[in-house]
């Protein structure tokens, strides 16, 4: 089982990054980093979405001259009339696959082939038969799925399963906006506070232990999920495509270092060791996959 | 204006009778095993119990629905299929799934059942409930609490024969249901996987000089004074710290209360009222189902609402109606 044939998606950036920040993040990614894949696209905040539209097509414009296969991510959450059609939109687009991140997409892009994000609810051979049946060619699981539950799932799978490796875990959403809540405002009147807080708004317990981390409506975890060290085994069970979710630091050289794990260049410790260093502050967890709490670090043997 | 339908929990065989005999329509419940989203020890029903409720209910015209409303393991899907085989055999009204994979088992399997689609599946908009009607042939959404009345209204129309159902007093999830895991970040155990949510086995109440901290996993929720009572550490309802400010940062110890808003809720045009509560005594059920059993009669005869006062059954004495109003939001 060669590392070669392993892919790397970089995920849309789930914050709500300054505008030109977000173009020349992903301008940077198009030139620079070794992933074959890029998701653009909103995925939390419909308010959001007048900030990047008019920089999406330059992006995937820049990102397709720099070898990578383009993804339109979708809402994870879609209620308004206003959500809805731009969900009837994004499913017209011919120019790119797109990631359904809910079974509204889902529903609109069935008899195409689709990419299902982590946000649909894929916990069984049953789920994952519909919706490979609909079009789905890529499935990008959910992140609370021990190893056990992978290997079921992949032994079945016609299509091409994804692993989150790396980046905050997205844990819940919300038609609740807990930026605007946590700055007295109201969602209408939000002033996009969201935008203060790149990585998340970090929440901790009363007693000073980093928790959870906020962005608007979503919830993610305060720790990162890295699962360099589970790689290996991860391609055993059949897993072959790892995703990497955009946070505020060197995302190429997060890039470069699962690649060099996964080519066997570099091993599990050498891997651990620089994403240390490229996240200095970060704290890291891989619990799940291991049957644990999501939050727990478990060493390697 | 329709009358709705009184969907009233039950964990318990005596609850079932206490809220069919309190005037519910119908008696929701689930079997006593991961697939029902409240598997909570010492509650739900076996087979036996199941098929002796069914009787009393029918008997009283009442009807019983089965939430099987967790998400199959892969790998081991069996005890999933055989709740919505059981269900079927043994007569009950409909089924409340939320896997789309348990879905299609249960549209293959049973032709004839009739199935609702959980809240647990989320579905709150008229594509996605209409992909869920058309591909499995559901007669009903319970809808997900991110809705205001009004998109609630708009939504009825847009669906129509779809029916739907609203929670309106209870337990209040205030992320989007079936879309949580922050009890398994702390714990391991979660809604989807494990339907629990912020389990008791991973509660702890530790005393210090200051007072008492509830803990669920290695977390701190929420902190109390010596004599202030400690309340249960739902993950969603705990004290947490961000910008350097402790507040219930995603919602208060709160349940939600809709007596006040009953009329416009009918005026929706929504076919049942849901009752949250499985793991709740048959007081709390009887209580509850009176209440609103006497604000939607008078609502339907033209009178005033009732002025009852739920309050001492709410959890920390609040209430709220949620997502029901924008402000919330």
């Amino acid at each position: 089982m060669s590392g070669a044939s392993a892919k790397l998606t970089l995920g849309p950036v789930l914050f709500h990054w300054q505008p030109e920040d977000w173009r020349d993040f992903y301008f940077r990614i198009a030139d620079e980093a070794d992933v074959d894949t890029v998701h653009v696209g909103e995925v939390v905040c419909s308010k959001r979405t007048p900030f990047y539209d008019k920089l999406i097509p330059e992006v995937m414009e820049r990102l397709a001259a720099g070898g990578k296969e383009v993804v339109l991510s979708s809402l994870a959450l879609i209620m308004s009339e206003r959500e809805q059609e731009m969900a009837r939109g994004l499913a017209v687009a011919e120019r790119a696959l797109i990631e359904a991140n809910d079974m509204t997409l889902a529903a609109l892009l069935a008899g195409r082939n689709f990419v299902v994000g982590p946000f649909v609810n894929i916990y069984n051979e049953g789920t994952l038969g519909v919706l490979e049946g609909m079009g789905a060619v890529r499935l990008c699981l959910p992140p609370e799925l021990p190893a056990e539950r992978l290997t079921a799932l992949a032994a079945c799978a016609k299509s091409e399963l994804e692993v989150l490796a790396f980046g905050r875990l997205p844990l819940a959403i919300s038609a609740r906006c807990y930026a605007a809540r946590a700055h007295n405002l109201s969602k209408d009147g939000c002033l996009y506070v969201c935008g203060e807080h790149p990585d998340g708004m970090a929440v901790d317990t009363l007693d000073d232990v980093p928790f959870l981390a906020v962005n608007g409506t979503q919830t993610l975890s305060y720790r990162m999920i890295d699962l360099s060290a589970e790689l290996l085994q991860l391609r055993q069970i059949g897993i072959r495509r790892f995703r990497l979710s955009p946070q505020k630091v060197d995302m190429v050289a997060v890039a470069e270092t699962f690649r060099a794990t996964l080519n066997g260049a570099i091993d599990a410790e050498e891997a651990c060791s620089r994403l240390e260093n490229i996240c200095p502050d970060a704290e890291f967890a891989n619990g799940y996959f291991h049957g644990q709490p999501g939050h727990a670090l478990v060493e390697a043997d | 204006m329709i009358r709705p339908e009184l969907i009233c929990p039950a964990g318990t065989p005596a609850a079932l009778r206490s809220a069919v005999e309190a005037g519910a329509d119908a008696v929701y419940l689930g079997f006593r095993d991961e697939t029902n989203a409240r598997n909570f020890p010492g509650l739900n029903f076996s087979r036996k119990e199941l098929e002796e409720g069914i009787g009393f209910a029918h008997d009283k015209g009442a009807k019983i629905l089965v939430a099987i409303n967790t998400f199959p393991k892969s790998g081991e899907p069996e005890i999933w299929h055989s709740a919505v085989d059981d269900a079927a055999r043994l007569g009950a009204d409909a089924v409340i799934l939320a896997d789309i994979g348990l879905l299609d088992y249960a549209k293959r399997s049973h032709p004839g059942l009739r199935l609702h689609l959980s809240v647990q599946a989320a579905a709150p908009n008229p594509i996605a409930i209409g992909y869920y009607a058309e591909r499995f042939g559901i007669r009903r959404v319970v809808l997900p609490r991110v809705l205001t009345v009004p998109e609630i209204a708009d939504l009825n129309e847009a669906i129509a024969p779809i029916e739907t159902e609203v929670f309106v007093f209870g337990g209040l999830c205030v992320m989007t249901e079936g879309r949580c895991a922050l009890s398994s970040y702390a714990t391991g155990r979660s809604p989807n996987m494990n339907g629990v949510c912020s389990p008791a086995s991973h509660v702890r109440y530790i005393e210090s000089a200051r007072g008492v901290s509830s803990k669920l996993g290695d977390f701190t929720i929420n902190e109390f004074g010596r004599n202030e009572p400690a309340g249960y550490p739902t993950l969603c309802k705990g004290r947490f710290v961000a910008k350097g400010k402790a507040s219930y940062l995603f919602e208060e110890p709160t349940s939600l209360n809709t007596l006040s808003i009953l009329p416009e809720l009918m005026k929706a045009g929504v076919t049942a009222f849901k009752i949250e509560g499985r793991q709740r005594g048959r007081a709390y059920v009887a209580a509850v189902v009176q209440a609103f059993r006497e604000g939607v009669d008078a609502v339907m005869a033209g009178k005033p609402l009732p002025d009852i006062d739920l309050a001492h059954i709410t959890e920390g004495g609040r209430q709220t109606t949620g997502a029901y109003e924008k402000s919330w939001r």
